[in-house]
Order: C-alpha cells, then structure tokens, then sequence
C-alpha cells in the first residue's frame, strides 16, 4: 500500500504545466497526443503493467481507453458488460477486474461487499476542482436531490479496507465520479405539433401505441414515477426509495397503460431507443440524451424534452452519474498505475471527448481545455453553435445556430428531481416490475 | 457419415435417469472398457453440470440481506417464487409460447423431413438438401432473429408492401413487437432442432413398409399417419425436447422481439441477479428445472426413446 508520494507529486505537477502548455492549441489538437509522455519518472517500471477498465458500453469507451495507454504508456484494457453482468462480475470475480465502473447506486451495492479499496482522496491532483455536486452534495447554493442515490451520499470512505459508506467527507473515497447526466424524455417534433416540457406527455392517451419506456427495472420505476407525479396520480415522498404502496400505485397504473395498449415497446439498450424512435415504432419515449444525437445523426428530427423541474417539486430530470473504483487487490506498481489513471481521466481529455457524445465531466474546467470554445458553448454553456459541432468519432450532429435541447450545464443540474438509485423494497419492486412487463 | 454421428449423440443426450428401463439395463454388458470410456464424459458432466447445479440449489435456500447473501438456510426463497401470482402468469406465458412454436416446428419439422427422405430420390441429393437447411444457421442466432425487425416493422418491408397494394391502409401493429413476432423468430430459430431428428428418424424407415401399407388399401395419408409416424416418434420426441427446453430457457428472443412488452421466467431471473438478488433467482432457476424435468419426463413417457433406438438397430 505504502509507497512515496514523491513521484504523485511529480507528475501532477508535470500535467498542470503541460495542460497550460497545451490549453491555447487544446481545441482542433486534441487527438493528436499532445500529452504524450507525462509519466516518464517510472516508464521503464509500469510498461508491463496492463489495468482491466470494466463497466457498460456508454462509460467504459475504447478510444478513451486507447488514448490512456498511449498518454501514460502502459496499458488500459477496455471492456463492456451490460449493468447488472458488471455488478455481477465485479462481485463474484472481483480478481478479474483492476477498474471496475461504478455507478453511484452501485457503488452502495460493492462496498459492503469488501471488493473496493478506498481511493486515497490526497493523490487525486484535480479533487479540489471536481463539481460540489458531487464532493460537497451542493450546486449553485441549492442541495442536490436526495430522492435516489446521489454520488455524494455513497462517496466516502473512512479508511482503505473499510465496508461501510459514510456520510459527509472523509479521505477516502469508494468511487470517484467519472461521467454524468441528466436523463429525460425524447420526442419527434415533426410529429408532435407542440414542445413537450413534462413527464405526462409519455402518457397521454394522444401517443396511444407509440409510447414507450425504459425497462432497467430500478430506474424504469422512476421515469413512471416522474410521469405519474407529473400527471398529479400519485405523490412520491421519495422516487427514488418508494414504499410498498406507492411501489404499487406506480405499477398498477403502469399495466392499466398496458392494457389499454399505450406501450408500443419497452426498451433495455441505448440502440433500443434509437431504432425504436428512428424506425417510427414510437413517436416519444423516455430517453438518453445521446440517443437523441444519435436519431439526429440519422437525419431523422428529435428532441430531448426539457423537462425543468416546477415550483410544485413536479418535472425535473433523472440524474446518475458513473464513477471509476479500485478493486481491493491492487497493490504495488499496479496500484500506481491505476492512480495514474484516475489523475489521467481528470486531465481533460476524457472530458471533452463524452462532452461530444452529450455527457459530463465533473471536472469541467480541464475538459475545457481540450475543447474549443465553440464546443464548450454548445455543450456547457448552452450557447448556439458558431461552427459545426461534431461527436468523438468526427460526424457533424449539429449545424451552426442550433443549441443544444435542454439548455446549459447549470440549468440541467439545477433541476435535478431524483438519481438513478436501488431501493431498500427492490426485491419486491423487482417482482412487481415483472408482473407489469408479462400483464 | 454425419447423420450416424448425429444419432449416437442423441443416443447419449436421452441417457438421463427417466430414459433408463429395465428392459434395457439387460442388454448393456458393463465391462471395463466401456467403463472406462464413461469416465471422460463423467467428469465433464460432475463438473460442469452436477457441481454448478449442488451451489445453485445451495445458494437457492441462502438469505438475502442487505444486498449481500448470507450462508443461513431459510425456504422464503421458494415461498416467494411459489406463492406469487408473477410465477404462474410467466409459467403461463411461456408454456403458451411453447405450445404454439412446438406445434409449427412439428408440423414444419415433420413435413421437410417427410420430403427429405420420401420425395427425394437420390440419398446424395437429400443429405445435399439436409445440409442446406443448415445454410441459415451459419449465421448467429441474433443476427436471424434481429432480421425480423426491418421486415415485420410499422415502416418494414410488409406493411409497406401491404399498404402499396392497397390491402390495408394502417400498418398491422400485431406484426411486432408482440406474441405473433416472438413465435415467428422462435419458429425460425428451432425449427432445424425438430428437423434434425425427425429426419433422422425417417431415414430408417424401410421402404417396403411403404409398398406394403399401399398392397394393403392405405391412401397416402394413411400411410403418413399410420405408418411413418409411429416410426418417427423417437425423433418427434427428440425435437419436442430440444424445441420445448429452448423456448422455456430463453430470455433474449422474448426480449427483443416483444419489444419489451412480455416477461420470461427467465428475463425475470436476469432482473433479479440485476440487482444481486442471486438466492431468489436461484430458487427460480431451481423451480425452471424441476418442471422442465416434469415436461421431458411427459414426453419420456409417452415416447419410450431409448428402446426405440436401440430396436432399430
């Protein structure tokens, strides 16, 4: 466990200068390893060492994996699991894992578990800048949600080798967020005539048969819980830890939708959502904002709804966030290699490639560096777009003047109403679910 | 070659506890080299399908607690899985999907053996035409299922189709994304599993029987029914079973193409380990198996394959 934290210091403070170094030339020269070279004190040691980053598809990307190995020279392995084989991998297997991806409510889920080491708050070079969203659970002077699991509820650790979460900062943390958004509804505005700003629009008997819902069980429940609330049905004291009762008041009403046939489908992948939205099998579904860039992609109009909480408590968007683990046994070199790549995910330019894709970094202010102005005022500032924007791979999604749904950064994260979560009644929510899908 | 293959496979696959009669305990002469030629198989089978099942009936009675399973023995598993009405309405939804994919393989299955061994002439050209009903199979099963989708679609290929012709004017809905889409990718999934040893079956017809069922009076039909029918019945069996065990195993068919909007035993277990609930989706597992093994043992009973084989030969 044990080592100097001489070279840590070193090399955070190699990359400080270098990102400033970069930060004029950050926008157009991103992908060209500009960075190359930063952990040169111990590259002869950590050229062997080979770091297994495991999570789901839309967190755990290849070419960020690809641009770490060649930035800290040894190698990152990315691989893709869907969420719940994931958790299921890191708990059973937990030695086949190096970085597991986390998300919050996950994270609750692996500690007890005793699989995670506590990540050494002090060697994380950019922690202080990280969003208080997540380090402090506050955002521009309001508490964050706490309907569900928010990163910051189940970030702290008291100790390395600890099982238990706790509340309030410590010096050690069980997940260090890595990407984040807000989820909500996406609609064809070419075929329905008027802006979509609330959760009941996805059951209005107007989209009768082309409607449809995500089917994660534990966050499904919470976008028909926002729709059924929206609509004034049931009032929810949590969204995202329901009782007993308001767990059946939600699927009651969620079968008699699907009995009277408002569901055309319900839909498990990013892909799912995309196909379903762009074949016309549905005209609005709750969605992803990705997945709206993506049916955009296809020249096919789509727009993620606004969905800006009311002064009622009403609306909001469903926030999650996904964060980078240390399994237990890392130790050693390979234990240094992985804080390497905790530093390196905090430098930039993992930030500015899954602001491409419509995500976030909770460290904004480098990913700002690895972006141009005009992205980061599409993507952060809300801003219209004075040049063509483009996703990670190059593919322009959007022309000049067109802004980004959902508005800024800071107006996204202000109406957060509840975070992806699992609930203490999730077996019985589980059964319940179950009993809606085979109704 | 490749077909007696196929035969001594199956041979072994029905060699389970309900196959084994008396009858044929007799006829097997237990020396040491067929011993001996056992043991590999043995070991295979403790290891990979004995041991793994002892840990999840073992798990299948541990306690849940606090998203960590605890080593404490308890049946609230099972009074959970038994005595909810979601058992027996996905039980019912699968043995409805079942039925109707086992009766269209059967009938399929039955009618493509039927031609491939009695219509077709020369033996070379059949086994010719057997292997190119396995052409689509070279091809992953997802890939064959996901097909449907641009086809049966609210855009796809037939709806557009029906309402250029005029036939209809509002796209069928029921096409997908619903029990009719499910059974047709099913259909088109097993199918060859009921093919297989229907054919295999046929092939060991003796034709003279054919002549001799037409000398005595019998129409085609007849004959079809009265003749080659209780001959093929080990293979409908072995079909049956193949076609039956797939269906109730499965999750992603029932998944993709009801869009979501139906349930399987099995999609209910991946809900459960979603969220680590491993002690209740074991003793769903467990619950899967034991009717499974209840349905086999049906079909076991009425089609006595073992001696069926072994009086063939």
């Amino acid at each position: 466990m044990m080592h100097e934290d001489d070279p840590q210091a070193k090399t955070g403070v190699t990359r400080r200068a270098l990102l400033k170094g970069t930060s004029a030339a950050a926008g157009a020269a991103v992908g060209s390893g500009a960075i190359t070279g930063f952990p040169m004190i111990w590259a002869q040691d950590i050229k062997n060492i080979t770091l297994r980053h495991i999570g789901v598809s839309y967190s755990v990307v290849q070419a960020i994996g690809d641009q770490a190995s060649k930035d800290l020279g040894f190698k990152v392995e990315m691989q893709n699991l869907d969420t719940s084989t994931a958790i299921t991998r890191f708990i059973t297997q937990p030695q086949s894992v190096d970085i597991p991806d986390l998300e919050a409510w996950q994270a609750k889920v692996a500690v007890p578990h005793g699989i995670l080491q506590g990540i050494e708050i002090k060697k994380i070079t950019q922690f202080d800048n990280i969003l208080p969203i997540f380090t402090k659970g506050e955002y521009e002077g309001k508490k964050v949600s706490s309907q569900g699991i928010n990163a910051y509820e189940v970030m702290y650790m008291a100790s390395p080798d600890s099982t238990q979460i706790v509340p309030g900062y410590h010096d050690y943390a069980s997940f260090l967020p890595q990407v984040y958004n807000a989820d909500s509804i996406g609609y064809r505005p070419d075929l329905i005539n008027h802006p979509v700003t609330q959760w009941k629009e996805l059951l209005s008997p107007q989209f009768k048969g082309k409607a449809a819902i995500l089917d994660v069980p534990n966050i499904g429940i919470m976008d028909a819980a926002l729709a059924l609330e929206s609509r004034g049905d049931v009032t929810y004291k949590n969204k995202g830890n329901m009782t007993r009762d308001e767990i059946d008041k939600t699927i009651d009403a969620l079968i008699v939708l699907k009995k009277q046939g408002h569901f055309r489908a319900t839909w498990t992948t990013f892909e799912q959502s995309v196909e379903l939205m762009a074949a016309g099998e549905v005209v609005i579904e709750s969605m992803w904002s990705p997945a709206v860039t993506a049916v955009l992609a296809k020249g096919i109009q789509c727009t993620y709804a606004p969905v800006n909480q009311r002064p009622d408590g009403k609306e909001g968007y469903r926030g999650w966030t996904n964060g980078l683990g240390l399994m237990r046994h890392l130790k050693g070199k390979k234990l240094e290699a992985a804080y390497e790549y905790l530093n390196w995910y905090y430098s930039g330019w993992q930030g500015a490639f899954v602001a491409r894709h419509g995500y976030y970094s909770p460290v904004p202010a480098t990913a700002k560096q690895f972006m141009s102005p005009n992205e980061f005022g599409y993507w952060y500032l809300g801003k219209p777009a004075i040049g063509d924007i483009k996703d990670p791979y190059g593919v322009v999604i959007a022309k000049p003047g067109a802004v980004r749904d959902g508005g800024s950064f800071v107006e996204r994260f202000s109406n957060i109403s509840c975070w992806n979560t699992v609930m203490d009644e999730n077996e019985y929510m589980i059964q319940r679910w179950n009993e809606f899908k085979s109704a | 070659m490749l077909l007696a293959r196929d035969d001594n496979t199956m041979g072994e696959l029905d060699g389970g506890p309900a196959a084994v009669t008396p009858h044929c305990r007799r006829e097997r002469s237990w020396s040491l080299s067929s011993l001996i030629m056992a043991i590999p198989l043995a070991i295979i089978l403790l290891a990979f399908v004995v041991a793994p099942l002892i840990s999840v009936v073992a798990v299948s009675v541990f306690r849940y607690d606090n998203f960590a399973v605890v080593p404490a023995f308890t049946f609230e598993n099972y009074q959970s899985v038994l005595t909810s009405g979601l058992t027996l309405s996905l039980y019912l939804t699968m043995i409805k999907l079942a039925a109707v994919t086992w009766a269209a393989t059967l009938v399929i299955g039955f009618l493509v053996a039927y031609f491939l061994v009695f219509h077709v002439r020369s033996k070379l050209i059949a086994i010719g035409l057997f292997l190119v009903c396995t052409v689509p199979f070279w091809t992953s099963n997802i890939i064959r299922m996901i097909a449907w989708l641009p086809l049966l679609g609210k855009q796809g290929a037939i709806n557009a189709a029906l309402m250029a012709t005029g036939i209809i004017h509002q796209p069928l809905q029921f096409l997908l994304y619903s029990d009719f889409s499910v059974v047709v990718s099913y259909v088109n999934l097993f199918t060859i599993f009921m093919i297989v040893p229907i054919f295999n079956a046929m092939s060991r017809v003796d034709p003279a029987l054919f002549e001799a069922a037409v000398d005595a009076g019998a129409s085609r039909l007849q004959t079809m029914l009265l003749v080659v029918v209780p001959l093929a019945k080990s293979g409908i069996a072995l079909g049956s079973v193949f076609v039956i065990t797939l269906v109730m195993g499965d999750f992603y068919v029932v998944k993709i193409m009801s869009g979501g909007g139906a349930a399987s035993v099995v999609s209910a277990m991946v809900d459960d380990i979603s969220t680590l609930l491993f002690p209740h989706a074991a003793a769903s597992a467990v619950v899967l198996l034991v009717v499974l093994t209840l349905l086999i043992a049906a079909i076991m009973r009425v089609v006595d394959i073992r001696r069926e084989l072994v009086r063939d030969r």
